[in-house]
C-alpha cells in the first residue's frame, strides 16, 4: 500500500521508535515524586519539553503537553479568553479552519474571515475584524486540506499592535515549516511522526492566559518520544521541503496536463510542501477513493462522502471550489517519486474509467 | 427570466446534479437557462463552480417546494 495521507497521521519516525521503547523502560513513573524513578521521568520529561521548544523557537516553560491536538486548541482559545473576560468575549478566525478551532468559535460571538479562491485569508480583512471587544484570533499556519500558508506574520503585526493575543494552529506544519510563534501555538505530534495522544500547546511569555484545565498524568514515553520525532523531522527539513515540493509540484502539473476537467486548488506558491489538493468534475469522490484504495493507494476527499458530517469540506466551499471528486495527497518522508508516478497513472485512468460510465 | 428545461435531481447526491447539467446544457440556445432542482448540500457549491469551468453563468438560485432550484445561462 502507498500511503499518501500523511497530513491525516503520519507513520512513527523511526527515530521516535526506540526512544519510545527504551523511554517506556526508563520514563514511567509519576515525575511529581521525588524518588528516583520519578526523578529520572521528570527528567525526561523536561529534557523532551526543551528539545520540543528549542525546534519550535521558543522557551521550554512556554510549552506544555495536552493530550491532543484539538485538546490543545481548546485549552488555547478558552484560556486566552478566559483571561481577556475585560476585553469582550469577541473571536476572531477564518472560515477555513480545522474543525477544532471552529467548534469553539461555534455559539459565540465570532467573526469568520473568508478566503480568497487560493484558500488564503487577507491580512487587511482579518485585521479589519478585529474589535475592540475582541478576546482572542486564531489563525492557521497552513491550510489542512489544501496547504495553503496563511500571511500569519502580518496577522501576527495587526494583533499585537491592537493588543489580541493570537492563536496559530501550526498541526500540518509544526516541524515541516519553521513558524515564528505568536502569542499562543498549538499543535499535534502525530501529524510529524510522533506517537498519537501527544498535543502542543505554547503560550508565549507575556500572554494573559488562564489555564483552566489540571494537566493530569503526563504520558511522558510518548512525550520523549514525539520529541525525537520532532528533531529528526527538523534536521530533515530543508532536503524533505526541496524534495516533497517537487514531488507536490509534479502531481500539480501532472494532473492539471492528463486530467481533463480538473482543478488543482490551493495556493501555487506559498504552500505546504506535502499537500496538493485536486477536485475532478463528474466524478463521485467516495468511488475516486475506494478504487484507489483498491489499486494500492490511500488518499483522503474532502468531498461530502469523505467528511463525517456528510456535508461538502467547509474548506472547498468557502474558498468557493468543487467540492465533488475531491482528492488530496500528501507525501511523507518514505514517499518515491517512483510511487508519486504510480499515483498519477492510477488518478488518470480511474477518472477516466469512471467519466466513461456516465 | 423563462426556464426552458428544469432537471428534477431531487434526492441525488453529488455529482449528479452537475453531470446531468452538463448533459442538458446544450438543449437550450445559447442565453438560454436551464434549472436543476436539487436539494444535494454540495450542488450550492458546485453548480456555480461548473459554470465558471465551463463558461457559463450561474444565473441565481430560489427556493423551491423541495430543495432549491439552481438556474443557469448557457453562454457559449
Amino acid at each position: 500500500m502507498t500511503y499518501l495521507d500523511h497530513a491525516s497521521t503520519a507513520p512513527l519516525h523511526p527515530a521516535a521508535r526506540e526512544v519510545l521503547l527504551a523511554a517506556h523502560d526508563e520514563g514511567w513513573a509519576d515525575p511529581a515524586r521525588l524518588y528516583g524513578a520519578g526523578r529520572r521521568a521528570r527528567l525526561m520529561l523536561d529534557g523532551a519539553r526543551a528539545r520540543v521548544a528549542a525546534v519550535l523557537g521558543v522557551r521550554a516553560d512556554e510549552v506544555t503537553f495536552p493530550p491532543s491536538g484539538t485538546a490543545a486548541v481548546a485549552a488555547a482559545l478558552s484560556g486566552a479568553l478566559a483571561a481577556r473576560s475585560r476585553a469582550g468575549a469577541h473571536v476572531v478566525t477564518s472560515a477555513v479552519e480545522h474543525s477544532a478551532v471552529l467548534a469553539f468559535a461555534e455559539g459565540r460571538d465570532a467573526t469568520l474571515v473568508g478566503v480568497a479562491r487560493t484558500g488564503r485569508v487577507d491580512a487587511g480583512a482579518f485585521a479589519s475584524a478585529l474589535r475592540a471587544d475582541t478576546a482572542v484570533a486564531s489563525l492557521q499556519h497552513a491550510n489542512h486540506e489544501v496547504g495553503t500558508l496563511q500571511p500569519l506574520a502580518e496577522v501576527a503585526a495587526a494583533c499585537a499592535e491592537r493588543g489580541v493575543p493570537l492563536h496559530t494552529d501550526a498541526a500540518v506544519s509544526a516541524g515541516r515549516v519553521a513558524v515564528e510563534a505568536p502569542a499562543l501555538l498549538t499543535a499535534s505530534a502525530h501529524k510529524w511522526g510522533g506517537p498519537p495522544g501527544v498535543g502542543v500547546l505554547v503560550v508565549r511569555k507575556g500572554t494573559r492566559f488562564r489555564r483552566r484545565e489540571p494537566a493530569g498524568f503526563p504520558n511522558v514515553p510518548a512525550i520523549v518520544a514525539a520529541a525525537a520525532a520532532l528533531e529528526a523531522v527538523a534536521a530533515e527539513r530543508d532536503a524533505e521541503d526541496a524534495r516533497l515540493r517537487a514531488l507536490t509540484g509534479l502531481v500539480r502539473d501532472e494532473v492539471a496536463r492528463r486530467v481533463p476537467d480538473v482543478e488543482v486548488v490551493g495556493e501555487p506558491v506559498e504552500r505546504l510542501p506535502h499537500v496538493v489538493t485536486f477536485s475532478c468534475l463528474y466524478v463521485d469522490g467516495e468511488a475516486l477513493v475506494t478504487e484507489l484504495d483498491r489499486r494500492g493507494f490511500a488518499v483522503n476527499s474532502g468531498s461530502s462522502c469523505g467528511t463525517a458530517s456528510g456535508l461538502p469540506s467547509h474548506v472547498l466551499e468557502a474558498m468557493g471550489v468543487l467540492t465533488h471528486g475531491n482528492v488530496r495527497v500528501s507525501l511523507g518522508r518514505d514517499t518515491t517519486e517512483a510511487q508519486v508516478r504510480a499515483f498519477l497513472d492510477a488518478v488518470a485512468e480511474v477518472v477516466a474509467e469512471t467519466r466513461s460510465r456516465l | 427570466m423563462t426556464v426552458e428545461i428544469e432537471l428534477d435531481t431531487l434526492g441525488r447526491r453529488c455529482p449528479v446534479p452537475v453531470i446531468e447539467l452538463s448533459k442538458h446544457i446544450e438543449q437550450v440556445e445559447v442565453g438560454g437557462i436551464v434549472a436543476v432542482l436539487a436539494d444535494d448540500e454540495a450542488a450550492r457549491v458546485d453548480i456555480p463552480v461548473w459554470c465558471r469551468m465551463k463558461g457559463h453563468e450561474y444565473a441565481g438560485a430560489e427556493p423551491a417546494e423541495h430543495g432549491t432550484r439552481h438556474l443557469v445561462r448557457r453562454l457559449r
